[in-house]
């Protein structure tokens, strides 16, 4: 017994003595896809005295964690433009990133432009940006071909076939479909409600079509792979994920047009290793990085031509998706203000407990 | 004197371990979650102290509907728990024979060895659509079309049970074991039917590991998260999503703190009420030696 205790202390020492010689380490706080293992392997690689750990997480519980310890406990988060502003001002989790330590000429200037309107609070840029999507519509074409719009998802034909998400992205969508604009309503909340009463009702009336509400990217993934949903609201990314295994499984951008998400890259208010930091930016907007990251992740990276640099099945499934007009469509989603997400959280509290 | 010392020092270091998870890891963030729900938001970062969180939550029926519904299936799992638990239990402390007794308390703890997450997707593959009880019955021509056995409350209550009997089963097995088997003969030898004895001497006996295990079922399934949301259909919800919404999707941590008093002060009240009604204590039951 003895014996064993010595040996865990010593190979305790051991591993404190190796992690305090590896001078750095890097914390990632990003999405599932972002950091696949291949990438950090070759990060660690060119810098060897830096250690990346990554935790997997979505926009919500970023903002949570972070806010848990004000800032601390990661070095580099990832949460979507729309996340910064009321974040920042009702938590003070970020702190402002300086722009001169990464290489901006290499990102496309729109969604550079776009980043920079929703992410800097008085005066100072927040964030960077890194991949994009949309949020539309994920449809199996041979067994619902005239699926184009988010109400459509209410059709009676398809009843109990089909699923989705149940959060403020079918909301947005609803709303569009129903030829209302939500974003429109932003800055004034009793305009907001109205909205939201009214998609109360439809999205209760509709829950008799509904399957299941998916929670997580894999459960969306079996339900479409399986054929029990024949389509749901869904992050483009998962659509082209799933086009390599199924190529009747495609991403419908809705005749309102897509929902446009950007990732960035923020800093947490006290992290610790902002030099890595910015190593890790530069890095990954590099050719070869970016096709790796696309291809785990399957969303667009925000370099310029980030959709050439696509893995071809993922490329193809995008340019299927997505023809001029519906690039010209896109609505990108603005920073959601404070207070309006309790809203929108009683208002999806009742359509989940509701019975149809 | 020199003993009474060192005595007092063994108990003071066995019970430091103790006294520091209690405080460290039960009492302080209790407070501290007591402390939050009092906290009511007036603007970004502006607090003052008040009830306003409990009165919201007494004025949006959809929360006191969830705690209802979770406390209602709480009490349903905790009673099929009970009927499937206790023949278990019965048969292992008394009829099955001592040798074979160990190996079947064993088979009874191997499902904990696989964690919950795992269990719950077992379920999910046997249980959808396209999964195997569904194949299995298109297959033996049983039904026409797949059907969907996933997703709705029997899953649910099903799922639960499946988790939570093995803690019946324990405390009953640990009472009933140290029942004399001549208590019952002499039940038989005065003439008493197989149901009179049941009823009459060993369940008044067992009733110390029924009430326990009761408590213990219903709190774990009250306080159960993994299931009821991966299990559970489209209309279902439980109140520990609740809390986590709160706390993560709308950043409203005055709410989830409010609503987990709530949570702990309603099942406190259920077992208080589940005791009175049993005539038991907890010291004649969850802490018995």
């Amino acid at each position: 017994m003895n014996k064993f205790l010595n040996a865990i202390c010593a190979g305790a020492v051991a591993a404190l003595c190796a992690s305090s010689a590896n001078a750095e380490t890097l914390r990632l706080l990003t999405w599932g896809g972002y950091a696949p293992d291949e990438v950090i392997a070759l990060f660690e690689k060119k810098y060897p005295d830096i250690d990346v750990e990554v935790t997997f997480s979505n926009n919500e519980e970023m903002v949570a964690k972070l806010r848990a310890t004000g800032g601390a406990g990661f070095d580099l988060a990832q949460p979507s433009v729309s996340r910064i502003k009321a974040a920042q001002s009702e938590y003070g989790i970020y702190k402002p990133i300086d722009i001169s330590k990464i290489d901006a000429s290499v990102i496309e200037p729109v969604l550079m432009d776009s980043v920079k309107k929703y992410a800097t609070i008085d005066g100072e840029l927040y964030s960077f940006p890194h991949q994009w999507g949309t949020q539309g519509l994920i449809v199996d074409v041979s067994k619902a071909p005239d699926l184009k719009g988010w109400t459509d998802l209410c059709d009676p034909k398809y009843s109990g076939r089909v699923s989705m998400r149940l959060k403020r992205g079918v909301l947005l969508g609803m709303a569009f479909d129903m030829g209302m604009n939500p974003f429109d309503a932003y800055d004034d909340p009793a305009a907001y409600q109205a909205i939201l009463d009214k998609l109360e009702a439809k999205l209760i009336d509709c829950k008799k079509n509904v399957k299941a509400y998916w929670t997580g990217g894999d459960m969306l993934s079996n339900l479409m792979l399986s054929g029990e949903v024949v389509a749901s609201d869904a992050w483009d990314s998962t659509a082209f994920k799933l086009y390599s295994q199924n190529p009747n499984i495609r991403f419908v951008p809705t005749r309102t047009g897509a929902l446009a998400w950007i990732d960035t890259f923020t800093l947490p208010a006290k992290g610790k290793a902002d030099d890595a930091a910015y190593k890790w930016i530069n890095f990954v907007n590099q050719p070869e990085i970016v096709t790796m990251i696309s291809k785990s992740s399957g969303a667009i990276s925000a370099v310029k031509g980030g959709k050439e640099l696509m893995p071809d099945a993922a490329r193809e499934a995008v340019n299927l998706a997505f023809d001029d007009a519906a690039i010209a469509n896109l609505k990108v989603m603005p920073s959601v203000p404070a207070g309006l997400e309790d809203m929108e959280g009683k208002v999806l509290d009742r359509i989940k407990a509701a019975s149809d | 004197m020199l003993r009474t010392d060192t005595g007092r020092l063994s108990l003071i270091l066995l019970f430091t371990p103790f006294a520091l998870w209690i405080l460290l890891l039960i009492v302080l963030p209790q407070i501290g979650i007591g402390y939050l729900s009092l906290q009511v938001k007036l603007a970004p970062r502006v607090y003052e102290f008040g009830l306003a969180n409990y009165f919201e939550f007494l004025n949006e029926p959809i929360y006191w509907n969830t705690l209802l519904r979770t406390a209602w299936i709480s009490v349903l799992v905790t009673v099929l728990a009970l009927l499937v638990g206790f023949p278990v239990a019965y048969y292992i402390a008394k009829i099955a024979r001592k040798r074979s007794r160990a190996a079947l308390f064993l088979l009874c703890l191997i499902p904990l060895w696989v964690s919950d997450l795992v269990r719950a997707f077992g379920w999910i593959l046997l249980l959808r659509e396209t999964g195997v009880f569904s194949s299995l019955l298109q297959g033996a021509g049983l039904i026409g079309e797949p059907v969907e056995l996933l997703y709705n409350d029997v899953t649910v209550v099903m799922g639960l049970v499946y988790t939570v009997v093995l803690f019946m089963i324990v405390p009953l097995v640990s009472t009933m074991d140290g029942m004399d088997n001549a208590l019952i003969e002499a039940g038989y030898n005065l003439g008493g039917s197989r149901f009179t004895v049941l009823r009459r001497i060993v369940i008044p006996y067992a009733m110390p590991g029924i009430v326990a295990g009761c408590i213990i079922v219903f709190m774990l399934c009250a306080g159960s998260y993994l299931t009821p949301v991966l299990l559970g259909g489209k209309n279902s919800m439980w109140f520990t999503e609740q809390i986590y919404q709160q706390f993560i999707t709308r950043y409203n941590w005055e709410a989830g703190a409010t609503f987990g008093c709530v949570l702990l002060a309603f099942t406190s009240l259920a077992v208080w009420l589940g005791l009175k009604l049993t005539g038991q204590n907890l010291a004649s039951t969850v802490a018995k030696d």
